[in-house]
């Protein structure tokens, strides 16, 4: 019985052990992307602008040209790069933090003028790098560090759906909503990081994928249980599926 | 019809995959690997392992590669 | 192009920088800087640049990082409050050894200040403003023409040191219109860039950063960092002289003032004291030897500014007591008048007697 290999590490991921902690999503979002630069052929023009974050290190796993950006200004380095060369595939790597707080001047923006880059935002509803303090996209209810008691709406306000809110604007012209937490999720997820690459190369607009993400170690959870926390608790407040696409066909 | 490896080097014995296998093929190792991790084995003494691939995508690690048999006249990947 | 054209300093500098090669420009608006801005968004895409107004400075100072990195000669521009915005950027685009200009058209501070010219930002400017062991190249011009000249060298510096550099000038300078021919230089620098983030085609990935979470090597690029910035002080200290050869009482100023004080030792010439000014035009690295040399003749050395005493503290260092170091300021968008300086030097002249 002659096998053959199905699956294996796409070539745009280094083989280098990650940092990232067992079960995290990041692992799994950094795979589907380098899928997706192998599949498209286009490894030797992408250029990936790494956050500030627990990401802030990818550029040891994609083999390919990259910027560290400051927080949250991963946007305005991915547009001064595109600007210089539009045939280059830019994308941002972003987190909560950098993409729906301090980073939210340059996420509204870089979607307004329509600027032809993708972002991959990572959403796990806290902040993980820096040991789980809260963040815009914090659950009603959620502990962190900086909500033990749990997210009062009174004193700390409501998570942002930045999805629905970049949407909105004409210039945004992919904007879907993804998760891990299941082997289906992630096949749907690659097909819409898929799509948004596909957004950019056709240069019909910005796009932008939010992964739903799990943080076991900042949940305090197993990765399974955080996989099923992702189903159960985000999901609901922040519905998968394509929230837009452009008019014209894939 | 199919099998799949487990790349000690990668592998943090997170257990998603465990937790994927529709057919519980996959387990936890009593040993620990050199990165200080147990980290998931397969255990398939019936060969019911079928290439499906759902461990591979959930893999946070890229720990796994997942072979299956040839199958005349079918298109590759 | 070498016929002469009427042109407010900022359109100058912009047309300077154009000149020189830059393509990007990216930048906010604020007051007095906004005509560098206006004229890059139909000029740059005359020669296939590009010019975009971005969302705030902070935006801006990052556009430049992007586009420094992708190879391109970048420029942005701002006043005051907005060079304050850009501190981190600028702190990253030195870390990152990345080739910039960043134009600061100072306005009266702290906070938003007024629009009217000032000099407040030296510290700023020289010192740091953004965190960690780095400096800027400063330039200060005094004219027009001289904008065009320094803008034109500044790029030339960027790419030789990878390093920002800062053309320091006011609100006079921008607004004011004067005569101004642009010369393209001999030879320009022709910078060898490996380095830049471009697609990994046929090389191995290009990593633009400035996180080296190991010390050891965090130390190393320090070090290093600090003997290019000596290299940058052993070449590149600019400064006039002017009537200093048989002066008594040694004006020291930059930019606005310095011209201003030029007009004050013509009237005090004619009155009989001998005076004269020693204008920096490198800000960074500051030219310490030639106020050091100039206190070992003269007696008094008066520093005159648009602030409570900035480069002053620089001009006591270099002369290390040899000589009695005066100061006198207008601050808050007040401009001193050639009066007042004229007025100032008696007095220390009266003084000496």
């Amino acid at each position: 019985m002659e096998m053959e290999m199905v699956s294996g590490r796409p070539k745009t991921l280094l083989p280098v052990p990650t940092h990232y902690c067992p079960g995290c999503g990041h692992g799994v979002i950094h795979r589907l992307v380098a899928e997706v630069i192998d599949g498209l052929g286009i490894r030797e023009k992408t250029v990936v602008v790494a956050p500030v974050g627990c990401a802030v290190l990818l550029y040891n796993y994609f083999d390919v040209d990259a910027y560290e950006a400051a927080h949250g200004r991963a946007p305005a380095i991915a547009t001064g790069c595109k600007r210089v060369n539009p045939e280059l595939v830019v994308f941002t790597y972003q987190g909560d933090g950098d993409f729906a707080a301090i980073g939210t001047a340059e996420a509204v923006h870089v979607a307004a003028r329509g600027e032809k880059i993708t972002t991959i935002f990572v959403n796990n509803a806290v902040y993980g790098m820096t040991g789980g303090q809260m963040a815009p996209t914090t659950l009603l209810g959620q502990k962190t560090t900086t909500t033990t008691s749990g997210r009062a709406s009174e004193t700390a306000g409501f998570p942002i759906r930045m999805s629905e809110m970049i949407a909105t604007l004409p210039g945004a012209a992919y904007v879907a909503r993804v998760s891990v937490s299941s082997p289906k999720n992630v096949a749907q997820a690659k097909m819409a990081v898929r799509k948004a690459f596909e957004t950019q190369i056709k240069g019909l607009g910005y796009s932008l994928v939010e992964f739903l993400s799990q943080c076991p170690t900042n949940w305090h959870m197993t990765p399974v249980e955080s996989v099923r926390w992702v189903e159960e608790q985000m999901v609901p407040y922040y519905p998968l599926g394509e929230l837009k696409v452009p008019k014209e066909e894939y | 019809m199919g099998k799949v490896v487990i790349d000690e080097e990668f592998c943090k014995g997170c257990t998603l995959c465990i937790n994927a296998c529709p057919q519980h093929l996959l387990r936890t190792a009593k040993r620990v690997s050199k990165t200080s991790y147990h980290p998931a084995e397969l255990v398939d003494p019936e060969g019911k392992c079928t290439g499906c691939g759902l461990c591979a995508l959930v893999c946070p690690d890229a720990a796994i590669q997942v072979y299956r048999e040839k199958k005349a006249g079918v298109k590759e990947k | 192009m070498t016929e002469k054209k009427f042109m407010a300093g900022n359109e100058a500098i912009a047309e300077a920088a154009v000149q020189a090669g830059c393509r990007c420009y990216f930048g906010y608006p604020i007051t007095p800087q906004n005509e560098i801005g206006e004229y890059m968004s139909w000029r740059l895409p005359q020669v296939g640049g590009c010019y975009l107004q971005a969302e705030s400075e902070v935006a801006s100072i990052y556009m430049v990082f992007g586009a420094a990195g992708a190879g391109t000669r970048v420029m942005t521009s701002s006043s005051s409050p907005g060079i304050s915005l850009m501190q981190e950027g600028i702190s990253y685009i030195a870390a990152a050894e990345l080739p910039c200009v960043i134009v600061n058209m100072m306005r009266a501070g702290p906070g938003l200040g007024g629009i009217q010219p000032s000099q407040s930002d030296y510290f700023q400017a020289t010192k740091g403003g953004g965190h960690g062991d780095y400096h800027m190249l400063v330039l200060a011009p005094h004219t027009a023409q001289e904008a065009v000249n320094l803008t034109m060298l500044a790029f030339d510096l960027a790419d030789k040191y990878r390093n920002p550099v800062m053309i320091l000038g006011d609100g006079n300078i921008g607004q004011m219109m004067e005569p101004v021919e642009f010369k393209s230089p001999e030879k320009p620098f022709v910078a060898r860039k490996e380095w830049i983030v471009t697609g990994a085609k046929n090389r191995p990935r290009n990593i633009i950063k400035t996180l080296f979470l190991d010390p050891v090597i965090l130390e190393k690029r320090n070090l290093a960092m600090g003997a290019k910035l000596r290299e940058a002080v052993k070449n590149e200290v600019r400064f006039e002289p002017y009537m200093i050869e048989d002066a008594d009482i040694v004006i020291a100023a930059y930019g606005t003032v310095a011209r201003i004080a030029k007009t004050a030792i013509k009237i005090l010439r004619e009155k009989g004291l001998k005076v004269g000014l020693l204008r920096p035009i490198s800000l960074y690295p500051f030219p310490y030897q030639a106020f050091a040399q100039t206190a070992e003749r003269v007696k008094s050395i008066l520093v005159v500014e648009m602030s409570l005493g900035q480069m002053v503290e620089d001009v006591k260092l270099a002369v290390c007591g040899k000589s009695r170091v005066h100061f006198y300021c207008r601050v808050g968008g007040m401009v001193p008048s050639y009066d007042e300086i004229v007025a100032e030097v008696e007095k220390i002249a009266k003084e000496a007697k």
